[in-house]
């Protein structure tokens, strides 16, 4: 069914400023019109979405499918799926799989299996360095030409600040941007959690705000110098949104996301060695948590991204120091953003610009996502019910990785449909 | 030998792991100190054997080196006549595969009513007793806490002052990664003393200015010569080498001329002060060997408590708590 009338909901497209009432027409798997009162075609299927919201679907700047190498967590099928119950009809996959996606041929096996096993578009990123080693640059124009949406060595910092120069410099040439873990590695080394009064609590090692707040400084230095598109990934610190603010205000192109767990938990949610809440960079403190969403506000932070790492129970249920990083994100995302805007922190809009329009703005034309709802897009529409109470039951998820702090939580706000590309791939059935 | 010894209360004890003391009540160190006074009672007869925990089997799982603290929990759980199995790990097994909670679960097929376990990562202990139905008790984890040690300790406190109220105690040393420290503020505090921490900055734990009631308030002074003056207990701690190693000290001279506890800076504090050091002592490191030896030492009296203490916890959790 790739053509459907989608009735009476309120539809929300941040790219466009549209907020209202309307009905939107898709027809053989296109956006076809977006209006009040439309009339079904003989062939459409009629979804009636009073009281419920239309957004253009969610994208995923920043995911972890772990195809290749670690396929027990997570695989582009799963993944995608999850995805889909998540509201998300297209995700940016990070590189540091096994073997890392470093070359064509790596890219090339993310993008085909993608469109023969994924529930949707899959959009590779591809490594800075070889083996995201941080010695030598990836190849990277081959990778361009695959059609990697940037590159990033995400799980670390490219260490060494002239090879970023160097990738920065040469990236630009391919016009895509660099996408930045930050992360000091000899400041952050052995640390479990933020530093500070919780980590002195559970006698654990700490990885100072600094970590991240000096990598972020570097590395807008580094894109002034070279005029590079520099994203930063999940930033988490009151101190690296002023940076980001500062170098907003100096004009230079640096973007940012943040997850919707450092907007919405602190590192309190780690009491009791709680591993599900041990994630990179970790969760700070209340302090910090306002100043993502002052960042969000504001701009300093474009994008919401879910930064979703999924890992089997194996691996979580062990010492706090031995367990990975990572909490599976992407079921759980609007739901839990949805809390903010039930505080009256963040409006319902911004929440859906951040995961439509935003992330759309930085992957850039060409690969296939606008981000909006505009007649002649591909139809990738989620239908959202804000009032909806659910229980997270991890059972349910889509993704191996069941690993969240929010398991068994109550949240308000789901992800009722996700259509993509015309077709309906999720719906919710509670 | 069914008899009590001591008018014992310990029908509130509901406790089944002993993990750390952050969350005792002052009733619950009380009953604890009670039950220890008992089984002091019981050292003192010819035969030191009592036989509350026959049939029992404490089981010592040793993942990081501890002589001391092993044989003093090996002593206590035989003087109770529970059987004792003594394990160790080297540290290199304990990586990921070599699960700990499979280890638990083999020691509860085998028998294991209690573990005590010593485990070189924070909160090991607390991951054992999610997945024990044995009693799990913390032997020392990581930088985390040491909860016996800090009983012993305020056992000790307790039988020379007479009452912890208004006592001002200075910690000195490696606070940052000391277990015994960080227990030992939890214990201390909750039963009424007042604690100054004194170490280097690169040895003082992060974000006590703003605990917001994470930990208890205590007070953080660099300066031994100042953080001493006048204290009634003054607790040093063990310096590890691999701390000058790591840059957290410019030098071990240093920190002797700096934070070494001498007769001279001892003299500061209160005449009747206690000098305490969980041991092993660094003779002439953080603790001048004649001080160690001085009268105000009671780290002799520390290691004959740590047996009484243990005998206690061990009693407290067996749920055997009519048999002594
Ligand atoms: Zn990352």
């Amino acid at each position: 069914m790739k053509s459907i009338l989608i009735k009476n909901g309120q539809v929300i497209d941040p790219a466009r400023g549209v907020n209202g009432r309307y009905d939107v027409a898709v027809t053989n798997g296109s956006i076809t019109a977006i209006g009040q009162n439309l009339e079904p075609g003989d062939n459409h299927k009629v979804i009636d979405a009073a009281g419920k919201i239309v957004t253009p679907g969610f994208i995923d700047l920043h995911c972890h499918l772990r195809q290749p190498g670690a396929e027990q967590k997570e695989t582009i099928y799963s993944g995608t799926r999850a995805a889909a119950r998540g509201g998300f009809t297209a995700v940016c996959a990070m590189p540091n799989t096994d073997p890392a996606i470093d070359d064509r041929l790596s890219a090339d096996f993310i993008k085909h299996t993608a469109t023969t096993e994924g529930a949707v578009r899959v959009l590779p990123v591809g490594c800075i360095t070889r083996g995201r080693r941080g010695e030598r640059l990836a190849e990277l124009g081959e990778l361009a030409e695959a059609g990697v949406i940037g590159f990033s060595d995400d799980g670390s910092s490219v260490p060494s600040a002239r090879l970023l120069k160097q990738a920065m410099e040469y990236a630009r040439g391919l016009d895509l941007p660099v996408l930045e873990h930050c992360e000091e590695a000899g400041l952050a080394e052995g640390g479990q959690i933020n530093e500070g009064i919780i980590a002195t609590r559970l006698g654990l090692a700490g990885i100072p705000a600094a970590a991240e707040e000096m990598i972020i400084a570097r590395d807008i230095a580094l894109a002034s110098l070279t005029g590079a598109r520099l994203h930063l990934c999940h930033v988490s610190t009151r101190g690296g949104v002023a940076i980001i603010r500062q170098a907003k205000a100096k004009g230079v192109r640096v973007t940012a996301e943040v997850t919707p767990h450092h907007l919405t938990l602190t590192e309190e949610r780690c009491l009791n060695y709680d591993t599900a809440a041990k994630v990179n960079p970790p969760l700070r403190t209340p302090d910090d948590v306002t100043a993502l969403i002052d960042g969000i506000n504001d701009g300093t932070i474009n994008a919401i991204a879910t930064d979703h790492a999924p890992h089997t129970d194996n691996d979580k249920c062990c010492e706090f120091a031995l367990a990975p990083f990572g909490i599976s994100g992407l079921e759980t995302a609007f739901g839990s953003l949805m809390g903010l805007v039930a505080e009256g922190r963040v409006e319902l809009n911004r929440i859906i610009e951040c995961l439509t329009a935003a992330p759309a703005g930085i992957i850039g034309p060409g690969h296939g996502v606008t981000g909006s709802l505009t007649p002649g897009d591909p139809a990738d529409i989620v239908i959202l019910d804000t009032a909806m109470e659910w229980t997270v039951d991890t059972s349910q998820f889509a993704s191996r990785g069941k690993n969240t702090p929010l398991a068994g939580e109550k949240l308000t706000g789901k992800v009722i449909m996700t259509i993509f590309g015309g077709d309906i791939i999720f719906r919710d059935t509670e | 030998m069914t008899e009590a010894t001591a008018p014992l209360e310990t029908k509130s004890w509901h406790r089944r792991h002993i993990l750390d003391v952050d969350d005792m009540s002052p009733e619950e160190f009380e009953t604890i100190f009670r039950t220890a006074d008992a089984m002091k009672d019981v050292l003192a007869r010819p035969i030191r054997k009592v036989p509350a925990l026959r049939g029992q089997m404490v089981v010592n799982m040793f993942y990081e080196n501890s002589t001391r603290t092993r044989a003093s929990f090996e002593i206590a759980a035989k003087n109770l006549s529970a059987d004792v199995l003594n394990m160790t790990a080297s540290a290199s097994s304990v990586t990921k595969g070599e699960s700990l909670t499979d280890t638990i679960r083999t020691l509860e097929a085998l028998g294991a009513n209690i573990i005590v376990m010593r485990h070189q990562l924070s909160g090991a202990p607390y991951l054992a007793a999610r997945h024990s139905h044995a009693a799990i008790v913390n032997g020392g984890d990581g930088w985390h806490a040491h909860p016996t040690q800090a009983l012993l300790d305020l056992y000790t406190i307790r039988e020379r002052k007479g009452t912890f109220k208004g006592l001002r105690a200075v910690i000195v040393g490696d606070i940052r990664h000391s277990r015994v420290a960080h227990s030992n503020i939890w214990g201390m505090t909750r039963l009424g003393m007042q604690v100054t921490l004194c170490a280097p900055p690169t040895l003082l734990p992060y974000g006590l200015e703003k605990a917001g009631g994470m930990m208890p308030e205590v007070a953080v002074e660099t300066d031994l010569d100042r953080a001493i003056q006048g204290a009634d207990v003054v607790m040093t701690l063990r310096l590890q080498r691999e701390r000058q190693q790591s840059g957290l000290l410019p030098s071990v001279g240093e920190y002797i001329r700096r934070y070494q506890v001498n007769e001279t800076r001892l003299k500061k504090a209160a005449t009747d002060a206690l000098l305490m050091h969980p041991g092993p002592v660094n003779e002439d490191i953080e603790l001048a060997a004649s001080a160690a030896g001085g009268t105000a030492s009671t780290i002799d009296r520390q290691v004959e408590n740590g047996v009484a203490v243990r005998m206690a916890v061990l009693y407290l959790i067996s749920g055997r708590q009519s048999e002594l």
